[in-house]
C-alpha cells in the first residue's frame, strides 16, 4: 500500500518533466523528421526518401555556409572565454561586498532589454553615418565617413556582446567557488602568476569554462537576428538559410532536413568539446 | 413546463443569432492596409471585433499553410501568389460573388484579378491595393539612375540596394531587355533568362552596399545617404520626398512592375460574415480614401482617389506619366514551381564573390 502511494506520487512528479519532454520537444522533433524525409515530386504529391539530405551535400552553398556557421560560432565562444574570463576573476576574486554585486549588475544590465534593441544599438554605433564613423572624424583620424557595417567582424562584435553574460555567470559562480588560500599557498610554493593560473585556477574554473562555452556556442549558432542584421551581402548563416527555406521558397522539407543537420551538428560539437577538454555533461551541469 | 422550454430555446436562437452577427474578424494583412480609425469606424457600424495582424506575402502564405488555411478570416495576398498556392497546399476558398457589393470596384481590375486568381473554374481573390515596385532614387546625387541596370553603373558603386528576391530579378530582366513574363509557362526559357540575370548581378555585386531586408530598413539607408539609389516601392518613395525633396520614385525605362494585393478567403476561417461585410466597408470611397492616405496606395475602389490628399496625388503625377502608367508589367500568377529556379539562382547570387 505504501509503496504504491509512493508510486504515485513518483508518477506525478515525474509528469510534468515527461509532458515537456514528450509534447514540446520530441513530438515536434519527429514531426519535422518526417517532414524532411519527405520528397516534393509535384504539387500535392510527396514521397519517403532522404533527397533533402542528399541535395544538402550536393550543393556547395549549403554545406559552405553550415561550416562557415560552425566556424564563427566556435571563434565567438573562444573570444567570449578570453574576454569574459578576466571580467569573471576580477568579479569573484579581486572585488568585494557592494562593488561586487554592482559590477555583477552592470554585466546584466543590457540584458534587460531585447536582443533586437541591443543589436539596432551596434547598428547605429557601426553604420556609415552611425557614431563610431563620425568619432573618428571629429578626431582626424579618418578622411572620410567609414562602414563598419556589414561584414562579418561586426556579426563577430554582435555575437560576443549578446553572449557574454551567459559565459560570466558560471565562470563567476566556480571561480567564487575555489578558496582563496589555495592560491595563496600556490604563492607560498613559489608559483608564479601563470603557472597558479595554469595549475590551480583553470583546472578549478573548468567545469564552469566548459557550461560557459557550451551554451554560448549554441546561442551563437542558433542566432539569427544578429548575423541578418549586422552581416553583410556575403555574411551567411545557417539558420537565415533555414528561415529562407520554409518563409519564402516555401520548401519545408529541405528546411526541416537543415534544421535536423543543425541538431546533429551542434551536438557533435558539444560532444567534441568534452573529449578534448576531458570533462563531462554531468559534472559540467552538475557543478556549476 | 412547456413556457419554460420555448423561452429558453428563444434566449438559445436569439444568442447564437448574435453570435453570427458579431464576430470576431482576424485579419492578417500589410502593414497601413487596416488603420485604426478605420477599424475603429468599422467597428461601430457592424459590431465585429477586428484583429488585425500585418506580414508579407511569403510569411502570409508560410502562416496559412502552416494551419491549413486556419487561424485567419481574411487575407491579402499579392495576386500572382494565389493559384499557385491554391494548388500546392489548398489554403483558400473561392469568393462567393453574390456576397460581394460589385459596384464599389472598378470593372477593369475586378476582372482583371478574377482572371489571375481563378483556379479550377472559381474565382479566389478580389482586388484591394495595387501599386509598383520601381526605383527610389536621389536625384541630387544619382541623378543619372534611370534604369534597373544603372545600377550596376560605377557612378553609384557602393552606394546601392535592393533585395535578394524575385523582383530584383524579374526587374533586371526586364531592363536587359528580356521578357520574362512571357517566358513564365516555359521552364527551359525562364531558365535560360535567369542565367543572364544572375550573369548579371553577380557582376553587379560589388556596386551593392547590402542586401536589404525590411521597408524601413531600406528608408534609413536612403535618408542617411548611404545608398543613393534603389529598387523598392512607390510608397517607400514618396513618404522619403515628404522629408527630403532629392529623394523620389523613379519609375524606370523598363517598365516598373505592378501589383494588387487582394482579398482571400483562408480555407478554414470561421468570420466569413465579418470578411464579407469588411470588404464591402473598405471599398467605400471615403474609407478608400482613408486606406491610401495611410498605405500611399491607390485602391481598386471606384471614386477611391476623391478623398486622396493633394501631396500624395501630386507625387503620383511626378513619378508616373501616362506613358509610364502604360509601361507598367503587371506581375500575372506565378506558376507553381517556378519560385524554386528563382530560389536556386539567388542562392548563387549571394554565394558569389
Amino acid at each position: 500500500m505504501g509503496s504504491d502511494q509512493s508510486r504515485l506520487g513518483f508518477y506525478l512528479l515525474l509528469a510534468p518533466i515527461l509532458l515537456w519532454l514528450i509534447v514540446l520537444i520530441i513530438l515536434p522533433h519527429v514531426g519535422l523528421f518526417l517532414v524532411s524525409i519527405s520528397e516534393k515530386i509535384g504539387p500535392r504529391e510527396y514521397e519517403t526518401g532522404f533527397d533533402n539530405y542528399a541535395a544538402f551535400f550536393s550543393e556547395p552553398l549549403y554545406w559552405r555556409t553550415f561550416a562557415r556557421t560552425a566556424i564563427m560560432s566556435i571563434m565567438a565562444t573562444a573570444l567570449t572565454l578570453i574576454l569574459g574570463f578576466p571580467i569573471a576573476y576580477y568579479i569573484a576574486k579581486l572585488t568585494r561586498g557592494r562593488t561586487k554585486t554592482t559590477l555583477f549588475l552592470m554585466c546584466m544590465i543590457p540584458f534587460w532589454v531585447s536582443e533586437l534593441v541591443r543589436t539596432f544599438g551596434w547598428m547605429i554605433l557601426l553604420r556609415e553615418t552611425g557614431v563610431i564613423s563620425n568619432i573618428l572624424q571629429y578626431l582626424g583620424l579618418v578622411n572620410g565617413p567609414i562602414e563598419l557595417l556589414y561584414n562579418d567582424a561586426a556579426i563577430m562584435v554582435g555575437l560576443v556582446y549578446t553572449s557574454i553574460l551567459f559565459m560570466v555567470v558560471p565562470l563567476v559562480t566556480t571561480l567564487d567557488s575555489l578558496d582563496d588560500s589555495l592560491i595563496e599557498a600556490g604563492y607560498d610554493l613559489g608559483g608564479t602568476s601563470t603557472s597558479i593560473m595554469r595549475e590551480i585556477v583553470i583546472p578549478h574554473a573548468m567545469p564552469g569554462i566548459v557550461s560557459g562555452c557550451i551554451v554560448v556556442f549554441m546561442l551563437s549558432l542558433g542566432n539569427y537576428l544578429t548575423p541578418i542584421l549586422l552581416g553583410g551581402k556575403d555574411s551567411l548563416w545557417f539558420t537565415g538559410m533555414i528561415y529562407t527555406q520554409f518563409i519564402t521558397r516555401f520548401n519545408w522539407e529541405l528546411g526541416s532536413a537543415f534544421g535536423f543537420l543543425l541538431l546533429g551538428l551542434s551536438s557533435l560539437v558539444v560532444f567534441l568539446g568534452l573529449k578534448f577538454s576531458g570533462q563531462s555533461l554531468s559534472e559540467t551541469m552538475g557543478r556549476s | 413546463m412547456k413556457y419554460s422550454l420555448v423561452s429558453s430555446l428563444a434566449i438559445v436562437s436569439l444568442l447564437t443569432a448574435h453570435t453570427a452577427q458579431a464576430e470576431t474578424l482576424r485579419l492578417l494583412t500589410w502593414g497601413g492596409y487596416a488603420p485604426e480609425e478605420v477599424i475603429a469606424k468599422f467597428e461601430a457600424e457592424t459590431g465585429h471585433t477586428v484583429e488585425v495582424t500585418t506580414s508579407n506575402n511569403e510569411e502570409m502564405i508560410a502562416k496559412l499553410r502552416a494551419t491549413n488555411g486556419g487561424g485567419f478570416d481574411l487575407a491579402q495576398p499579392s495576386q500572382d501568389r494565389i493559384t499557385s498556392a491554391q494548388e500546392e497546399f489548398g489554403i483558400y476558398k473561392p469568393i462567393d460573388m453574390s456576397r460581394v457589393n460589385a459596384d464599389l470596384f472598378i470593372p477593369s481590375m475586378l476582372s482583371a484579378t478574377a482572371g489571375n486568381t481563378t483556379y479550377d473554374g472559381a474565382v479566389y481573390g478580389l482586388p484591394h491595393v495595387w501599386g509598383t515596385s520601381g526605383l527610389v532614387v536621389n536625384t541630387a546625387m544619382a541623378g543619372d539612375v534611370q534604369d534597373y541596370v544603372d545600377l550596376c553603373d560605377a557612378a553609384v558603386a557602393g552606394k546601392v540596394s535592393y533585395r535578394l528576391k524575385r523582383p530584383t530579378l524579374i526587374g533586371f530582366a526586364y531592363s536587359m531587355g528580356l521578357d520574362p513574363f512571357a517566358a513564365y509557362a516555359d521552364a527551359d526559357a525562364y531558365q535560360g533568362i535567369l542565367d543572364q540575370v544572375e550573369a548579371k548581378l553577380t557582376e553587379c555585386k560589388p556596386n551593392v552596399k547590402t542586401y536589404w531586408g525590411g521597408g524601413d530598413e531600406i528608408k534609413n539607408l536612403l535618408r542617411s545617404g548611404e545608398v543613393v539609389a534603389s529598387m523598392a516601392w512607390d510608397t517607400g518613395g514618396w513618404q522619403l520626398n515628404a522629408d527630403n525633396p532629392d529623394i523620389t520614385f523613379v519609375a524606370p525605362e523598363a517598365g516598373a512592375l505592378g501589383w494588387i494585393d487582394t482579398f482571400v478567403l483562408p480555407a478554414r476561417g470561421r468570420a466569413d460574415d465579418a470578411a464579407y461585410d469588411w470588404i464591402n466597408f473598405v471599398m467605400q470611397p471615403e474609407i478608400a480614401a482613408m486606406i491610401t492616405n495611410t498605405a500611399g496606395n491607390f485602391t481598386a475602389a471606384v471614386d477611391g482617389d476623391a478623398g486622396v490628399s493633394a501631396d500624395l496625388k501630386a507625387r503620383y503625377q511626378g513619378s508616373f506619366d501616362q506613358a509610364a502608367i502604360d509601361n507598367i508589367k503587371w506581375y500575372p500568377p506565378v506558376p507553381a514551381g517556378l519560385e524554386a529556379m528563382e530560389g536556386a539562382t539567388l542562392d548563387r547570387i549571394n554565394a558569389a564573390n
